[in-house]
């Protein structure tokens, strides 16, 4: 550090002020918030490597099953398998960068820095908000999409990958009498690829809503690891708990919670879950939740004192 | 420039500011003392729109805070050194600062240039003592160009030279026709730098004077007096309406007459002087008297009436 001790306070003059500080600079501003701190591209890492690499684990231990016993050919999703782990381990991944996208600001106490350079809170929380969602999809998109092509490449072999540039056709049962006896196919299922784009790009969006989910949750409670221990519960914990109600009534609660729509995008075979709505009206779900958790945590953003 | 009027905020039951009305004055360095706990920052906060305050109003240039344009471009704030993102490297911190008001990136260079800092630029603020920390607090506050620049406790924590440092720097804005409102719990770190004071004392005004008005009221408040005859002394100025009182070490101190009518006095009664001296209370001590009621917290020394301020670091 220079050992200045006499100040001389000349700086070059700014440009004239015109109009008025507004979303655009606070956008810019809450891009390089983003990027500038490691733990950014840490759970990005962390995203990506588990998404991808336990994808094509799963895959390979698939395809090994899939040559020692055929039968398991009937059926099978391949597009499933290679989102499997983003859909339900990755959003808890994202979900720790939504949630610290707000509240690392007050962990670290940032949060009265940043609204004393721009005091109208709004414009600040829209703008990180906005910022935000969109790292997190442009994320989870690429996430996605790896994850399928890795997980694809590593089903080549079977015959019964998917894919996102033809239709697929597999066999739809099988039939096998007797352990040694050779398997016959049933009838077939066609997966287009119309289907399967669904599928990965629905997951990706699924994810960036739980992100967003998280982040409301953030502005909300304000602490690291309260907000995400919410969301892990909200997301992952609550619907395994729902799991053991009973049958008759359990999925009438399942299909208002909002990892529903992660179960119906990441199914690309075989007829579709009777008790849930079908993709999109159960996306909505999703995005009601993120949208309610969003707008408490800006009015109390805005309402409290920081 | 700066308007408080009855300002009060309340956390739960307790009343952190308690209608509160004072002005600052563009050009000059205002002072802002009193006892830790007085409501200082609280005000402070008030003022920059972090806390909303449960009563009264709060401008700058006849506006609230959040609604000026460029808010940097008006008022350069630093409350807390250490809230910053410590995992950001000082130009990323100032340079998101920047964005906001959509400031020139060369700001932020230049800022890092003039505290010091070009060095560390890219390094993670998280490693930055306490002076560095305040360094880097000061360029974020000089990015604007501001006519206002708002310090709370700025030396606090600071070594000898980073006190000085700071000092200085405040003489300097202030030279440049900036308006400095620096808050502060000891009274010798306004000594030399403040035009004007406001003193706070459980969140109420106590006083709201400029320095001039306060080192007149500090000073000149009892004479001491040293002489064998300690009695016939204290018999001769009680009978003109004064009050003497005997010190442990045998010298006398007299309230209520001046230093000449106490020699005369001694002069025309014969009395021998070995030590004729006015005692001027320190502005340390005048500011202790003065907000003496309202020390939020004391130690009482059993037996005596007079407490110590913990932290008051005479």
């Amino acid at each position: 550090m220079a050992t200045t001790t006499t100040a001389d306070v000349r700086l070059s003059a700014l440009p004239p002020a015109t109009g008025r500080a507004g979303m655009r600079g606070v956008m810019a501003s809450e891009f390089t918030k983003l990027r500038s701190v490691r733990s950014t591209y840490w759970t990005i890492a962390a995203l990506f490597i588990v998404s991808v690499g336990l994808a094509a684990a799963i895959a390979a231990g698939a395809a090994g099953q899939l040559h020692s016993n055929p039968a398991n050919k009937a059926g099978f999703d391949a597009t499933l398998i290679s989102l499997i782990i983003l859909f339900y381990l990755g959003q808890l991944i994202i979900a720790v960068l939504g949630a610290m996208a707000i509240t690392s600001e007050y962990s670290t106490g940032m949060i009265r820095t940043s609204l004393t350079a721009m005091p109208r809170r709004g414009t600040v929380y829209l703008s990180k908000l906005l910022v935000f969602t969109g790292v997190a999809l442009v994320i989870s998109l690429v996430t996605s999409f790896i994850a399928f092509f890795v997980g694809q490449a590593v089903l080549s072999g079977t015959g019964v990958s998917a894919s996102l540039f033809h239709s697929v056709t597999i066999p739809a049962n099988a039939i096998q009498n007797g352990p040694n006896a050779p398997v016959t196919f049933q009838g077939t299922d066609v997966i287009s690829p119309g289907t399967v784009l669904t599928a990965v790009i629905g997951i990706a969006l699924f994810v960036t809503a739980a992100a967003v989910i998280a982040f409301g949750l953030g502005a909300i409670i304000r602490h690291t690891a309260g907000a995400i221990a919410s969301a892990v519960g909200l997301l992952f914990v609550l619907p395994i708990i729902i799991q053991f109600l009973p049958n008759d009534w359990r999925w009438d609660i399942m299909r208002f919670f909002p990892d529903a729509a992660g179960r119906v995008f990441s199914v690309t075979v075989g007829p579709a879950n009777q008790h849930l709505w079908s993709a999109w009206p159960q996306f909505l779900v999703t995005v009601v939740w993120a949208l309610v958790l969003v707008g408490v945590g800006g009015y109390l953003f805005r309402k409290r004192d920081a | 420039m700066i308007e408080v009027r009855g300002l009060t905020k309340r956390y739960g039951d307790k009343i952190a500011v308690d209608n509160l009305t004072f002005g600052i004055e563009p050009g000059k360095v205002t002072g802002f003392l009193g006892p830790n706990g007085a409501g200082k920052t609280t005000t402070m906060r008030c003022i920059l729109g972090l806390d909303y305050p449960n009563e009264g109003t709060v401008s700058v240039d006849g506006k609230p805070y959040p609604e000026l344009a460029y808010p940097m471009r008006e008022v350069g704030a630093l409350l807390e050194a250490k809230a910053v993102h410590g995992g950001r490297s000082a130009y990323n911190n100032l340079l998101c600062l920047a964005q906001t008001n959509s400031l020139p990136r060369r700001r932020v260079s230049e800022v890092l240039e003039l505290v010091g800092l070009t060095e560390v630029a890219k390094k993670r603020s998280k490693g930055f003592s306490l002076g560095m920390s305040q360094r880097l607090g000061i360029a974020a506050t000089l990015l604007g160009d501001p006519k206002v620049l708002m310090f709370d406790e700025p030396v606090n924590g600071l070594d000898p030279e980073g006190i000085l440092w700071i000092r200085n720097l405040m003489k300097a804005l202030a030279a440049e026709g900036r308006t400095v409102f620096v808050s502060s719990h000891l009274m010798s770190e306004m000594e030399h730098t403040a035009d004007h004071l406001i003193v706070i004392g459980r969140g109420k005004l106590i006083a709201d004077c400029t320095m001039k008005e306060f080192v007149a009221r500090a000073s000149g408040a009892s004479v001491r007096v040293r002489t064998p005859s300690a009695d016939q002394l204290v018999q001769a100025v009680s009978a003109k309406g004064a009050t003497a009182g005997v010190d442990d070490d045998g010298s006398i101190e007299v309230r209520g007459m001046t230093i000449e009518q106490i020699g005369d006095l001694a002069f025309s009664e014969g009395i021998r002087l070995h030590e004729l001296a006015t005692v001027r209370a320190s502005l340390e001590e005048a500011f202790m008297e003065l907000t003496a009621d309202s020390v939020e917290y004391r130690a009482d020394v059993p037996g005596q009436s007079a407490s110590t301020t913990i932290g008051s670091g005479v």
